[in-house]
């Protein structure tokens, strides 16, 4: 569904974050993409829906080739692909409810979405989202007074209310606490499945990548080094993706939380 | 699934009496305002004839015919400026020091303080008008008005970063033994020091503003050069003094800004 | 100069001035009044001058670098290079005395004081709030709404109440060129040397400053 066909992008200080990257992601597969800091994971996924502009290459979301659009074209083509972003990047001073309802600018036009009137099946969906992540009680709440997992559940609603086939998720953990950390994965994963939605993953966490990623592809210096499934990822492979490290006890730890997880308590 | 649920922004203010309340206050305030500002429309729009002019007067502005009045007049602002900022500054730091709370006693404290809302509360042209009733039309009234604005900023702002500082490092000098000007010079000026660099920088630009003002009063500088060609509707040297004025105060202020950098 | 008898001109005229004239305060009342909408119109004015201003003018949320952005800082400069007193000089010299002029004096003087903060303001904003909007398909004008207003809308707040006090302060003279206000009366009682009503006048005048001071203090708590 996702097709990246040699996708390159420069810098203007001519630094090189992609390097011919080719890629595709079927429907519904939810895919990890685990590397180093500066690998140009977030850079790849910010040029699926172009928040950055690559330099060459296609791009192409099922039938449209997305680094051909217009600029009007392009928002039509953003509201398919939803974001969950590292720190939330939540509008802090805006209420829960809004921050999830944003999700729908690109459906509705700009009065309706200044006087917050939105069509009664956005609000209707927004509360069954806010309900499925739990926090509909929240509605009203301004974002800023959340926590760092409750804001990253927000941060989802407003991904899916977008009523997206893909999702570009960045770093989703990157500023939680470990189990609040697994509760959004173990969530972003159970949503993609409930609506077959396809997942582009960002994450530095190879332990986390591996318990809820059926594919793994692995970055380096804006290379693919490596794409197949998690038990894939041996000591060599880690090595090259990452650089020297001793990663015997990474890869024994992931097999004993697999062994374990049968007594985590559901989120 | 749920039934629908509607939902709405939750207002601003909470309290609905409140909120109408306020809106309706504007409302009625804003009709008052209006209602009781007497325009005289015709002086309006034959002023649109004479704006016209003055706009044109831009184009070129005239340097020339007024050449002597206008680098007087910007000879003596500048004057005033670089005199008022410096005097000013020099006097507002005996002031600023007894206004800090942790370092006077309790009547310097009020005293100092006393001073400084005087100076502060009336603008400097108002000051001026006194100084010139004093002193005669010219440049030291203005310069004695300017001066008197300056300690009453200065020395405000002084105190305040003097009750802001680091209680740790003032004691840790005292500890040592030293002397009460030591314990000044070693504890407390390098705390505030770099700020107070770049405030004194922003009362130079202050200064000179306000010394293109307190001519129309007579205080001198080139407020007065300004005044006399609005006067005489010679709007092209208005419009070059205007010129200037502007040209000086982004010069003085991309200096300040440079040297603020400088000093942080 | 007349340097050498200053402090007996100065005992003479304290002399005169005392006691003020209390009487006269009824004749104040509209006087400070009109103060009061010079400062207060005269802010909104500006407020609604500087919101276009500020965006043109900041980095990250400007048109065109290169053409509209020095525009909108040489509005910026030269607003805030000439004093109330000058624009409301100028503005009597073109639209006739009164109150008016006295508004749109302020109003031109604090359009770049407005938009110098507010700009900074937008410059500082959390670029990957503005990031997550852009990614939901939001069109230029729902990125602003959504992404950036609500980020400025407290400094935003600060900046009019905090112009809004200064604004008082400053209206007070503008009577002096003819732009109405308590400074005409000032202005009228000077010339006609009589100095009880200059002190009222000037008592008046602190009470006002006061009483805005302690007001933008109360608002600005109530916002932060």
């Amino acid at each position: 569904m996702l097709r990246i066909e040699n996708l390159v992008m420069q810098y203007k200080t001519g630094d090189q974050a992609l390097k011919n990257v080719n890629l595709e992601v079927p429907n519904g597969q939810v895919m990890a993409l685990i590397g180093p800091s500066g690998a140009g994971k977030s850079t790849l996924i910010r040029c699926v829906n172009r928040l950055v502009e690559p330099t060459s290459g296609n791009i192409h979301l099922g039938g449209i080739q997305l680094n051909k659009l217009g600029t009007r074209e392009l928002r039509k083509a953003r509201r398919r692909m939803g974001m969950i972003f590292q720190e939330y990047a939540l509008v802090e001073r805006l209420s829960v409810m809004e921050n999830v309802l944003s999700g729908r600018l690109g459906y509705v036009g700009f009065w309706r979405s200044f006087f917050r009137k939105f069509p009664q099946k956005d609000i209707d969906e927004a509360f069954r989202l806010l309900e499925r992540v739990g926090l509909d009680h929240m509605a009203d709440k301004r974002a800023d007074e959340l926590s760092g997992g409750q804001r990253q559940r927000v941060g989802i609603c407003r991904a899916l209310i977008q009523d997206p086939e893909l999702l570009l998720v960045d770093e989703p953990t990157a500023s939680l606490d470990p189990k609040t950390s697994r509760q959004i994965m173990r969530l972003i994963c159970e949503l993609c499945e409930e609506r077959h939605l396809a997942a582009i993953i960002n994450i530095h966490d190879v332990l986390l990548a591996q318990m809820f990623a059926r594919r793994i592809v692995g970055l380096q210096l804006g290379e693919i080094v490596y794409d197949g499934p998690p038990d894939g990822l041996t000591s060599d492979v880690l090595t090259q993706i990452y650089g020297e490290e001793d990663w015997e006890a990474t890869i024994q730890k992931v097999e004993e939380e697999e062994n374990g997880s049968e007594e985590q308590p559901a989120v | 699934m749920s039934t629908s649920r509607n939902w709405k922004r939750p207002p601003f203010i909470k309290n609905p009496t409140l909120r109408w309340g306020l809106v309706l206050g504007a409302a009625i305030y804003l009709a008052l305002a209006f209602g009781t500002m007497e325009v005289n429309w015709s002086r309006v729009a034959e002023g649109a004839t004479r704006g016209k002019r003055f706009i044109a007067a831009f184009f070129p502005p005239d340097f020339s015919s007024r050449l002597d009045s206008i680098s007087d007049g910007i000879y003596e602002s500048l004057w005033m400026t670089v005199t008022s900022t410096v005097i000013g500054i020099a006097l507002s730091i005996p002031v600023g020091l007894g206004a800090a709370r942790n370092l006077a006693y309790k009547p310097v404290y009020y005293f100092c303080r006393g001073i400084l809302a005087v100076s502060r509360t009336f603008p400097e042209v108002i000051l001026a008008i006194f100084f010139v009733k004093l002193f005669g039309f010219g440049p030291f009234a203005g310069f004695l008005a300017l001066s008197v604005g300056t300690i009453g900023f200065y020395g405000k702002l002084l105190a305040e970063d003097i009750e802001d500082m680091d209680p740790v490092q003032a004691e840790a000098i005292k500890a040592t033994g030293a002397r009460w000007l030591q314990w000044l010079n070693y504890a407390v000026q390098p705390q505030v020091m770099p700020r107070m660099i770049g405030l004194g920088m922003y009362r130079l630009d202050i200064n000179f503003r306000e010394s293109a003002v307190v001519g129309i009063v007579g205080g001198g500088g080139i407020g007065a050069t300004l005044l006399t060609s609005f006067d005489r509707y010679e709007f092209d040297s208005a419009a070059a003094i205007l010129m200037i004025i502007i040209g000086i105060v982004m010069m003085v202020e991309y200096s300040s800004g440079y040297i603020r950098r400088w000093v942080q | 100069m007349f340097v050498d008898d200053a402090h007996r001109q100065a005992a003479d005229l304290a002399e005169r001035m005392v006691p003020p004239k209390w009487s006269y305060m009824e004749k104040l009342w509209m006087p400070i009044w009109d103060t009061l909408n010079i400062a207060t119109l005269g802010t909104a004015l500006a407020i609604i001058m500087a919101f276009p201003i500020a965006f043109c003018a900041a980095r990250n949320t400007t048109p065109s670098k290169i053409f509209v952005r020095p525009i909108a800082l040489f509005i910026i400069v030269s607003s805030r290079s000439i004093n109330s007193l000058i624009w409301a000089l100028m503005l009597v010299t073109l639209i006739g005395p009164g109150v008016m002029a006295g508004v749109i004096a302020i109003g031109l003087r604090s359009i770049g004081f407005c938009a110098k903060l507010l700009y900074e303001a937008i410059e500082e904003i959390d670029p990957s709030q503005v990031e997550a909007i852009t990614a939901t398909g939001a069109s230029g004008a729902q990125k602003l709404s959504y992404g950036i207003v609500p980020q400025i809308l407290p400094a935003f707040a600060g900046i009019s109440v905090f112009r809004w006090d200064i604004n008082i302060r400053e209206s007070t003279v503008l009577g002096l060129v003819g732009a109405g206000g308590i400074g005409l009366q000032l202005d009228a009682s000077i010339s006609t040397l009589a100095w009880t009503q200059v002190s009222m006048i000037l008592l008046v005048i602190l009470g006002t400053v006061i009483v805005s001071e302690w007001i933008s203090a109360k608002i600005r708590h109530a916002i932060i």
